[in-house]
């Protein structure tokens, strides 16, 4: 896969949220976003997700073989975590992780190697009211881990983790791009060894 | 198909346990009726004559308890994001959340309607046409609530904005359903007004999925 953005811009409301933005992403690459709070990192991811309609400029999408990927295709090529974690307070997490396999299309199998992948095994039967923050954080990121996508977009991923857990990430994120995945991560700490920086700038 | 079936399972789950208030619109439905007789009085007459516009209008007040928890939770948590991302169109979104509140909540008045009417002294033999006209009025009830819950979502205090726009289009479905037992009451033929009935059902099915799909679109801007 991929990615090519020519002098992308967002308009929300009256505001500019960003423009003239330029950058191109190959398969094992990472493009790390940073830039003060509300420089417009989430709306740039929500805009790569499909979920917000770029105003200006134009995001490409390609296949392998150079051809534009169709908007299903893009749907099911990419993974989404938000800052909002999709975790209800009376399901417990293995509950969760069922219900994001079902909707992802993944395989129901998957949803133990998730939890043991993010070290959420103790974890599986507690109800989602009684998580921490840095817990919440992992059944939302163990959503990476249930199927394989191409295009992983992350929203601040460190917030709330530990040590463990960001070495965790490190390692899968490490492993994604090896396998010729794409991520494109919001962070205002480093993060993503090597990964080419686009810095939205102060606040427009 | 699978996505469609998580959806519609999740959502009962989470409205069945603790904090979810499946349970709250029955029990709001067989208080406001049990209240009925204290306010009106104990006379038969009375109580008989009022109790199909008393039921309907109690059945209309408990749809809307629950509404608010349709759509809402998943629009602030991130959920509705995933669900766009996901296969489902989201008509079948729709679809799965009105399958869920019907099942919680419309279902289950159905079910309590004999016993209640029974307090109000309505007779033996209109029972099955108060149930046949709940059960083909609820439907309608909960597509239309449905569509309102994703209009409001995101709205702060949508609660009281989701009643006031839900409320109003679900009147015919109040005259229908009052007008088919009171008709059976008198002895007539209940038969036209439930045929209405369903008819409002299957337009509110058409037209709230559409335009419930259409709001959770906008939703963003």
């Amino acid at each position: 896969m991929r990615i090519a953005a020519e002098t992308l811009g967002c308009v929300r409301g009256d505001r500019l949220v960003f423009r003239a933005l330029n950058f191109s992403l190959e398969a094992g690459q990472a493009l790390l976003l940073t830039g003060p709070n509300g420089s417009g990192k989430t709306t740039l991811l929500r805009v790569m997700a499909g979920l917000l309609a770029a105003t200006i400029g134009r995001l490409h999408f390609l296949n392998d073989d150079r051809s534009p990927l169709s908007d299903e295709a893009h749907d099911q090529a990419l993974h989404f975590i938000a800052h909002g974690d999709a975790l209800k307070p009376a399901l417990s997490v293995e509950e969760t992780l069922r219900f994001h396999a079902d909707i992802l299309g993944a395989e129901s199998a998957s949803v133990a190697g998730a939890m043991n992948a993010w070290g959420l095994d103790r974890l599986s039967d507690s109800p989602g009211a009684f998580l921490s923050a840095g817990q919440r954080r992992r059944v939302s990121l163990a959503r990476l881990s249930l199927q394989s996508r191409l295009l992983w977009l992350l929203d601040e991923p460190l917030v709330a983790l530990d040590r463990d857990a960001r070495a965790r990430l490190h390692d899968i994120c490490a492993g994604h791009r090896a396998r010729g995945g794409l991520i494109v991560a919001a962070s205002h700490e480093p993060f993503l060894d090597d990964a080419s920086v686009l810095d939205l700038g102060p606040r427009a | 198909m699978r996505a469609f079936g998580a959806l519609l399972r999740r959502d009962i789950v989470l409205s069945v346990r603790s904090g979810g208030g499946a349970g709250l619109g029955a029990g709001f439905f067989v208080l406001v009726l049990v209240l009925a007789p204290l306010g009106l009085g104990p006379e038969q007459s009375l109580l008989r004559s009022a109790a199909p516009g008393l039921i309907w209008i109690a059945a209309l007040l408990a749809n809307l308890l629950g509404l608010e928890r349709v759509i809402e939770p998943d629009l602030q948590d991130g959920t509705l994001d995933l669900l766009r991302l996901s296969s489902l169109p989201l008509e079948l979104v729709v679809l799965a959340k009105v399958a869920a509140h019907w099942l919680t909540n419309g279902l289950v008045i159905c079910l309590l309607a004999p016993l209640v009417a029974s307090m109000l002294f309505v007779q033996s033999q209109v029972l099955w046409v108060l149930m046949l006209s709940l059960l083909l009025g609820t439907p309608g009830l909960s597509f239309i609530g449905t569509a309102g819950a994703a209009l409001s979502a995101g709205v702060r205090r949508g609660g009281i904005l989701l009643a006031l726009i839900v409320l109003p289009l679900n009147i015919p479905a109040l005259i229908f359903g009052a007008s088919a037992v009171s008709a059976a009451q008198r002895g007539g033929d209940p038969s036209q007004a439930l045929l209405l009935l369903a008819a409002l059902s299957l337009i509110a099915a058409v037209v709230a999925s559409l335009a419930g799909a259409a709001a959770l679109r906008l939703n963003e801007d």
